[in-house]
């Protein structure tokens, strides 16, 4: 998957300022690139979970068929642990066609890695940041 | 006899005036109880999966539930 590099600082923007509540939302492209993402509520508001809330899922993906684009990911962050999938992450991973991107700011750092995770098999996703 | 709908922004075909869980059934989702389902701009609750039924030109969207978190 190829993400810009803009994409990628929004995001990791959009969870510093939600921490210690994890962020999530919607990445949309086409091609495996990313041309768009789209911030949604953690409607559980927690520090250790997150799910989204189903009108603006289904407005974000409206909003993506309108743009000519589709959603190819789905992010959340994790504000204290590793960017690696939790048990809770591959249980509630329904959706095989999408990668699973987590941004960490775990001990001050940012780091940033996607996955495939089907039937609660995990297989990196190499994420290629693009320079815009 | 098939029904024409729109799913998912695209003119699709199932193959008639079905439930709304034997359409997801048909479009091959693994997971009906982990979906959230629009029909013509109303959330449906799940319960209605089975009781629901489509109706031509009717406008259908469905997305898989998402959530997870850094729990152990």
């Amino acid at each position: 998957m190829i993400i810009p590099k803009n994409i990628i600082a929004g995001i990791f923007a959009q969870a510093q300022a939600a921490a210690p509540i994890e962020a999530c939302g919607y990445l949309a492209g086409a091609g495996g690139r990313v041309a768009r993402y789209y911030p949604l509520t953690n409607v559980d508001g927690r520090e250790d979970h997150f799910s989204f809330d189903p009108e603006e899922q289904f407005a974000a993906h409206k909003a993506a068929r309108q743009e000519g684009i589709g959603i190819i990911g789905v992010y959340h962050s994790h504000p204290a642990t590793p960017a690696r999938p939790s048990a809770e992450d591959i249980r509630l991973a329904y959706d095989p066609s999408v990668v699973y991107v987590i941004f960490s700011l775990m001990d001050g750092v940012r780091t940033v890695k996607g996955f495939h995770i089907r039937q609660g098999k995990v297989e990196e996703e190499p994420l290629k940041v693009e320079e815009v | 006899m098939t029904i024409k709908l729109e799913i998912n922004g695209k003119i699709d075909h199932v193959s008639g005036e079905i439930t709304v869980r034997e359409l997801l059934r048909e479009k091959d989702v693994e997971d009906p109880d982990m979906v959230s389902v629009k029909l013509n701009g109303t959330i449906l609750d799940r319960a209605a999966f089975d009781t629901v039924q489509v109706r031509e030109n009717d406008e259908v969207e469905f997305l898989y539930f998402m959530g997870g978190g850094s729990q152990k």
